[in-house]
């Protein structure tokens, strides 16, 4: 399975979805069509929200850096942060705001303790650049990379259940690998949580 | 060549029945004048609102014969442009109390033979809409494919929404505030004081004497166009350029923005009613569709059933972004369809007037998705 099947799984018909980064609105529209979900996407940037508008999907612009007090406890069946949460200033508190959004959320993350980033730094003595972290140290929007297992204690300190979690090889597929050693073998980790 | 509307017809009519005001007091025969773009399709499902702001009027769109100047919102309505007369058709009334051809406070009041002036009732936002309404009907259109406005039009979408809200699938609320701050009623009552304090408002009567306030209302004017710009836009309009190359040392207007002002307040003055002008502040400072509902934006909201796109603008301090963003988070918090974009644009509050990229790709997407 891919990523895409997992959240199709995690995400009940009818329900009320968040999606916090929601780029092109590629998963919310997806979700509405072949779920029914009641979608809202977040996104800063401006060609994608008019991606979106064109999509028939509701999109706020905001920066999710300013906070997300303008969205009620418990409001939203599900809140979903797709590969943003290594973009933000300040991940903890994300993570906090999201869980009290959200009845469950989804969290996806590049695996920074991935084989191949380890050994990228390993052999180079420098910053890994590889396939799913693919821009130099200086001119990344990664600015918070973490492991599957810094995510997983984060998620501890924080008092927040992980529900459910996945993990993702290179070309984005879960194998028998990559469940024996996620740390290791994952590309990226998508979690069920809440809090 | 400019790709403007051309051979623009002005339509009047004369409504049906009669429209109960806010205020307890009700009109009769009101006269309605408005502009038509495009064509109606056979079902009446093409049909788009535009609701004009504070000074506006019916002329949003399209050059006059003979005339150089455009309606107010040529750059946003026309063929294929954001508000797309080739797929739409786009309908622009001047409101009552407005003094450029509907019932207002300048029209003359058949029981007395003479202009309304001072007695012309009170009119809210809801009147408007409810006002619009009507004509909705004599034109045979049952639901509004989306009706839009910026600044005080943005309330009367807005108000579509929540009064009629099985008649209207989409609301462009562009430009606006859920009511208006201390600050914006502070400058409103400004110009108001600018205007009754003029020797020539003889108490609002000024028409029956055939005279004008025309120094007060140039005032006002002057007062709301800096609210209208942006210190950047201002900055790099005028800077501090000097007429004449060099101080006078006198009271004379000798900063290029000075003789701007001047000029458009003259300019203003010389088209538009003081009675008029005192009426929209007065119906700017009194709309709050919260204030039935103990104040809740949200609950306002309850009823609302259209898909809404609400954009503001990052230069605008007249209604800041913040304020777009209050409706914004009600409608969140009601569960209603919404959408909305914080557009980069020097031009402060008229930023709204002007043809921006991704305002006008999101504004089509809007309407045609």
């Amino acid at each position: 399975m891919d990523a895409l099947e997992v959240i199709k799984n995690w995400v009940k018909k009818d329900s009320e979805v968040l999606d916090l980064g929601c780029g092109k609105g590629e998963i919310l529209k997806i979700l509405s069509e072949e779920l029914n979900t009641i979608s809202l996407g977040i996104e800063i940037d401006q060609e994608n929200i008019t991606l979106c508008i064109q999509s028939g999907l509701n999109v706020i612009q905001q920066n999710i850096d300013e906070g997300l007090s303008n969205f009620g406890d418990k409001s939203f069946d599900m809140v979903i942060m797709s590969q943003t949460i290594q973009v933000l200033k300040e991940p903890k508190k994300a993570l906090l705001e999201v869980t009290r959004i959200g009845k469950e959320c989804i969290v996806t993350i590049p695996n920074f303790g991935y084989w191949s980033t380890r050994v990228n730094l390993l052999v180079s003595g420098k910053m890994p650049v590889t396939g799913s972290l693919p821009n130099a140290w200086h001119d990344t929007p990664n600015i918070h990379l973490c492991t599957i297992k810094d995510f997983e204690l984060l998620c501890i300190e924080c008092g927040i259940n992980i529900i459910e979690k996945r993990f993702f090889d290179n070309s984005g597929i879960e194998n028998s690998l990559t469940r024996l050693l996620p740390n290791l073998l994952g590309s990226t980790a998508m979690y069920k949580i809440s809090k | 060549m400019s790709n403007s509307l051309e051979a623009i017809e002005v339509n009047t009519i004369t409504l049906d029945g009669k429209l109960e005001l806010e205020c307890g007091q009700d009109i009769e025969n009101i006269d309605l004048v408005y502009e038509t773009y495009g064509t109606l399709n056979s079902d009446a499902s093409n049909a788009i609102l535009i609701c004009h702001a504070l000074s506006g009027n019916h002329h949003a769109a399209g050059i006059y014969q003979n005339e150089e100047r455009p309606g107010w919102w040529d750059a946003l309505i026309g063929p294929e442009k954001a508000i797309n007369t080739n797929k739409f058709f786009v309908v622009c009334p001047n409101n009552i109390g407005g003094c450029h051809g509907s019932t207002g406070p300048s029209s003359i009041n058949k029981q007395t033979g003479k202009s309304y002036g001072p007695d012309f009732p009170i009119i809210t936002v809801a009147d408007w809409v409810r006002c619009q309404s009507m004509l909705s009907d004599s034109l045979g259109i049952k639901v509004w494919h989306a009706v839009i406005g910026g600044s005080l039009g943005g309330m009367q979408a807005l108000e579509w929404s929540c009064l009629f809200p099985k008649r209207i699938k989409k609301a462009g609320i562009i430009a606006a505030a859920p009511k208006l701050s201390a600050q914006n009623i502070a400058f409103n009552e400004v110009a108001r004081q600018a205007i009754v304090n003029d020797p020539d408002f003889i108490s609002g009567r000024y028409l029956d004497v055939g005279k004008s306030p025309k120094q007060g209302l140039k005032l006002a004017r002057m007062i709301g166009h800096i609210t209208y710009l942006s210190e950047e836009a201002m900055r790099n309009k005028f800077g501090r350029e000097l007429k004449e190359g060099k101080l006078k040392f006198g009271f004379d207007a000798e900063f290029e923005v000075e003789s701007y002002l001047r000029y458009q307040g003259d300019v203003f003055s010389e088209s538009f009613d003081a009675n008029t002008y005192l009426l929209m502040t007065k119906i700017l400072d009194y709309f709050d569709p919260a204030d039935k509902f103990e104040g809740k934006l949200d609950k306002a909201f309850k009823e609302i059933e259209a898909q809404l796109f609400v954009v503001s603008f990052s230069t605008d301090w007249r209604f800041s972004p913040a304020r777009s963003k209050e409706i914004v988070n009600a409608l969140i918090k009601a569960k209603k369809d919404v959408s909305y974009m914080e557009i980069d644009s020097p031009h402060g509050h008229d930023s709204f007037l002007f043809a921006n990229k991704e305002y006008v790709n999101g504004l089509s997407s809007f309407l045609e998705n």
